[in-house]
């Protein structure tokens, strides 16, 4: 089980070292290098050998490589935004929180509603429940975040005023969250796609387990059908869920990006996105970057929880 | 076997995939048993028999096909101008609801919008099919040749992969294309390469076991090269994981282009593609010109959906032939 974990820690590290240098390689071939987009198109050859020399950026390319990794590990230096005149990671660090909001609670809130789904299509598999539920999560699937947003916005927002058609503002997570009308429209299209594949998921893992021979075991036991889908197949079925949870999360991430931007929520995503449209590469390497850290460890934190749930890998892999 | 959960994520995605909820194709009641009634016919006819069992898959490839049709030869007869932003302004009036002479309304530039979603599905298709055909090429051949190596090359490429798969895509997508402000073509190169790692595990997977099959051992008895070993025997025998995957990557470009599109990073001016009509269209669609939005949608999710029915379909038809072997 230790073993186990560390192996698990040691690939997570060797994954963030490679995402160190997929980074710092991304800084350097902007079409002109970091001072051009630090100081502009119309950067003098001077100004930019001068900028080149200040910052480090003559030194031979592993040299400061180094450099980077020394900042990055020791003061989580991850450059500097010359758009807002601030350092990236004090811009994340106001956003990040908010942005894990939005996620945790999105996530949480898809888990508590794809699940029963999935149960409801393996109980009433190929009736007319099952089918309205798979081709709604068809549709789900295919509907990009920001035009569920939009629709949203268009029904429950404008039309019927039921709930605001932008984010809260606060500055603080507190004052977010005290303000659910504002959060109900974000969280439900973040977590539509996610209920979408969810649930599909669920189904066909329930129907897996259903044909499994303790299922069978539990029948001939006299277990009533309830208790055999309760007690012996979601069990089982619910195990592999952790492992699609931390899978899931870059393409959650990723929804946040146009969440975000859909209700003006002032998290990461929106940082990130505005970014791109200064063309402001540092803040945007910088987003990046935390935006992969925060997903490897949610995936490391999935497969540990999977870990300690399923008894197969804790003997399996001693 | 020792289940190692750092490796299940990956069959787990495949098998998501791969097996799929079975009421979502109509036709899965009887294609088990349609399975080993395998005197009718061979291969081919058999596989198609089971796709065309799946209605939903039949309807799928027809909204396809007709969905091509309406984009690349819908405006040979419905001629409109998509291109000049002056004339569009100077000749027709803006935020026009649907009329006679624009049957679906006009957007905020004056542009005809059922001629709008013909020539922006022109680039949404181009782009999903191209960036998919990229995706899938790259991956077949990163994922083949790592998995026949074996050893530290393996490990080397799939570390790479590993790494560009921890980036939630669309940051890597994001960052890609303010990079290199993409081109159409280019656009093409950055979706397909952050597309490329998911076939590149599946296909490294099915490699491993390919490898130490009789007739490849047979092969390289005979002095086969590595090369024809991988391009004439374990490519083609991972064929049918292919092309289901390829089908999806379809869809998912759609959607990243998209995406792409509604962020201000989509295919450059005149041309313009689905994500960015929507993005366009979601401002005035709040003052209620519904006509900028509902239209664009409903001919995006149609095709997604149904390249995604199409995909479900495939993957019951293909486990079918691998069943037999």
């Amino acid at each position: 089980m230790l073993g186990y974990f560390v192996r698990r820690v040691g690939q997570a590290v060797v994954v963030v070292i490679g995402v160190t240098l997929l980074i710092f390689l991304l800084s350097h071939v902007i079409p002109g290098g970091p001072a051009r987009a630090a100081i502009g198109p119309r950067a003098t050859p001077a100004q930019i050998q001068q900028f080149n020399r200040i910052n480090g950026y003559d030194l031979p390319i592993w040299d400061q490589y180094y450099q980077y990794l020394r900042g990055l590990v020791l003061h989580f230096n991850l450059g500097y935004s010359y758009k807002y005149n601030q350092s990236v990671s004090s811009l994340i660090g106001e956003r990040l929180p908010k942005t894990l909001v939005l996620v945790g609670i999105s996530t949480v809130f898809a888990l508590i509603v794809a699940v029963p789904l999935g149960i409801v299509q393996v109980v009433r598999r190929n009736k007319p429940v099952d089918y309205t539920l798979t081709g709604l999560s068809f549709i789900f699937y295919a509907m990009p975040p920001f035009l569920l947003g939009t629709l949203l916005i268009l029904y429950f927002a404008i039309d019927t005023h039921l709930f605001s058609e932008e984010a809260p503002q606060g500055a603080s997570i507190g004052s977010i969250l005290s303000d659910p009308r504002g959060l109900v429209l974000p969280v439900l299209t973040l977590s539509a796609v996610t209920i979408a594949s969810f649930s599909r998921y669920m189904r066909s893992s329930m129907m897996e387990a259903m044909t499994e021979d303790y299922i069978r075991t539990a029948r001939a036991k006299g277990s009533g059908s309830r208790r055999v889908l309760f007690r012996h197949a979601l069990r089982n079925a619910l195990i592999p869920i952790i492992t699609l949870l931390g899978l899931a999360l870059p393409n959650i991430v990723s929804g946040a990006i146009l969440t975000e931007t859909v209700f003006n929520f002032p998290g990461m995503g929106l940082l990130t996105v505005t970014a791109a449209q200064d063309t402001d590469v540092p803040l945007l390497l910088g987003t990046t970057f935390v935006a992969t850290l925060a997903t490897v460890v949610g995936s490391l934190i999935a497969d540990f929880l999977y870990a300690v749930v399923d008894p197969r890998v804790r003997y399996g892999s001693r | 076997m020792t289940l190692v959960p750092g490796e299940i994520p990956i069959n787990e995605v495949s098998s998501m995939r791969e097996e799929g909820p079975p009421g979502l194709t109509l036709g899965d009641e009887t294609a088990p048993g349609g399975g080993s009634v395998s005197s009718s016919g061979g291969l081919g006819r058999q596989f198609l028999r089971v796709f065309a069992e799946s209605k939903l898959a039949v309807v799928g490839a027809v909204v396809i096909v007709l969905m091509i049709l309406f984009c690349f030869v819908g405006p040979v007869f419905y001629h409109t101008n998509q291109t000049s932003a002056q004339s569009a302004l100077l000749n027709s009036t803006q935020n026009s609801p649907p009329s006679a002479t624009n049957p679906l309304g006009t957007d905020g530039s004056g542009f005809d919008i059922l001629g709008r979603v013909m020539y922006g599905g022109q680039t949404s298709l181009e782009v999903g099919f191209a960036a998919a055909g990229i995706a899938t090429g790259l991956g077949v051949v990163w994922g083949a040749v790592a998995g026949f190596f074996g050893g530290w090359v393996d490990a080397l490429m799939m570390r790479i992969v590993d790494v560009l798969l921890s980036v939630p895509i669309l940051f890597l997508l994001i960052v890609l294309a303010v990079i290199f402000q993409p081109s159409l073509g280019l656009l093409m190169l950055v979706i397909g390469f952050t597309a490329w790692l998911v076939p590149a595990r599946l296909v490294r997977g099915e490699t491993l076991t390919l490898r130490v099959r009789e007739y490849v051992q047979a092969v390289r008895v005979m002095g086969g090269s590595g090369r024809r070993i991988v391009l004439r025997h374990i490519i083609p025998n991972t064929v049918g994981t292919i092309v289901v995957n390829a089908t999806f990557q379809v869809a998912d470009a759609i959607l990243f282009l998209a995406a792409l599109g509604f962020i201000g990073l989509g295919v450059p001016a005149p041309r313009t593609d689905w994500g960015s009509m929507l993005s366009n269209g979601v401002n005035y669609a709040l003052d209620g010109y519904w006509w900028e939005i509902y239209p664009v949608a409903v001919a995006f999710v149609l095709v997604v959906v149904s390249i995604n029915f199409v995909g479900d379909a495939l993957r019951d038809a293909l486990e079918i032939r691998l069943q037999r072997r």
